[in-house]
């Protein structure tokens, strides 16, 4: 399945779907998110090397009642795969987990990654326990699946195959490693029903 | 084996009945010979506590973190060779971010009536200095005596939002 589509066309679509979602988002697919859809409850404070779905899970079991998205990059996954395997074990049926597969480190000056463009993250999933596991390379093929999903028996894990997006997105790293940025996403959580007052 | 007098001893149940007085709810962890028996089987076994097993230790950082966002609090049971394999998520997410992540840490080697510094093992004297570098409290548990002070510990981390370390003095029977 080859990439023929920018990733943009797909959070785009992403956005069009979005019903409240917490969305746990990596460098350069979180700085297009934010600029196509800006929101208190985009969680953008995961570091890197591969945690956004740690965060991920770790609102989803925090806060059950709440559907949670992550949009993350293939190089980030790559780093901590063995988290599949942690989320397949906790069984959220909360947590949809994007990997936008452009074959390289975007963030880090375009740099291949050691196989580009031929790694199938669904199959990586099944094979750790996530049944739920898609790949699309067309925003329309993704916007289907979004529209007949079934309700979760698990969590759900799609690879896109994306180009890199031709748009220049402002890269806000001071915002995402700000205190403001984990103020906003606090205080917008605090204020959803079901939340607790303080940890 | 070994007789320990009630006041060195450092009792598992002792210290999961004050983690849920001190309210917390979720116990992360990859498993750690010096914990697995005494502690981390009876969490598996209590129905109080949502155990996450993770595959890695960073993972935990990040679970841990997030989940203080949805007012719920948590450990992370790890091995100090899963600290040291975590440096990189530390420094950012519970250092950098001010997250309360607070970990419960083995010392695979370490001499019971020995403080950790003065270990005659490498890898459990660089432990504390390591922390100290990195910027996060920690304490010593070694018996029963000193959970309170622990207990109070996790408590100050979620009050303040930061990081905490507890190095375990001897394994929990």
């Amino acid at each position: 399945m080859n990439a023929t589509r920018p990733r943009d066309e797909f959070l785009r679509m992403l956005a069009g779907r979005y019903t409240g979602q917490l969305v746990v988002s990596v460098y350069t697919t979180c700085f297009e998110w934010m600029a196509i859809r800006p929101d208190a409850l985009n969680y953008v404070a995961v570091g890197a090397m591969g945690q956004a779905g740690s965060h991920a899970l770790g609102l989803a079991l925090g806060q059950p009642d709440q559907e949670v998205w992550v949009l993350d990059g293939d190089g980030s996954l790559l780093m901590n795969l063995g988290s599949l395997v942690t989320l397949a074990g906790a069984k959220p049926k909360n947590l949809t987990h994007f990997v936008f597969q452009n074959g390289s480190y975007e963030a880090n000056g375009r740099a291949s990654l050691p196989v580009a463009h031929a790694i199938d993250f669904a199959a990586m999933a099944r094979a750790a326990g996530i049944a739920d596991a898609h790949q699309f390379s067309e925003p329309e093929a993704l916007d289907h699946w979004l529209l007949h999903r079934g309700p979760a028996a698990g969590p759900a894990l799609v690879d896109l195959r994306v180009l890199s997006s031709a748009t220049s997105y402002p890269q806000r790293y001071d915002y995402i490693h700000s205190a403001e940025a984990r103020d906003t996403f606090r205080a917008a959580l605090k204020a959803l029903p079901h939340t607790g007052a303080r940890a | 084996m070994t007789h320990l007098t009630p006041t060195q001893a450092l009792h598992g149940s002792a210290i999961i009945q004050a983690l849920k007085q001190a309210r917390v709810e979720f116990v992360l962890s990859v498993p750690d010979i010096c914990t697995s028996e005494g502690l981390l089987r009876p969490i598996a076994n209590d129905p109080d506590l949502r155990l996450v097993r993770v595959c890695k230790e960073d993972e935990g950082v990040s679970v841990c973190a997030a989940l203080s966002f949805c007012a719920k609090r948590s450990v992370l049971l790890m091995q100090q060779t899963g600290l040291m394999d975590s440096a990189n998520a530390l420094r950012a997410i519970a250092v950098d971010y001010r997250n309360p992540v607070c970990m419960m840490i083995g010392l695979l080697g370490k001499e019971p009536d020995v403080p950790p510094q003065q270990s005659a093992r490498y890898g459990v004297r660089i432990i504390a200095p390591m922390l100290d570098v990195l910027g996060i409290r920690h304490l010593v548990m070694s018996s029963d005596e000193d959970i309170p002070a622990c207990m109070q510990a996790i408590d100050e981390a979620y009050e303040r939002s930061q990081p905490l370390a507890i190095l375990f003095g001897r394994n929990p029977q």
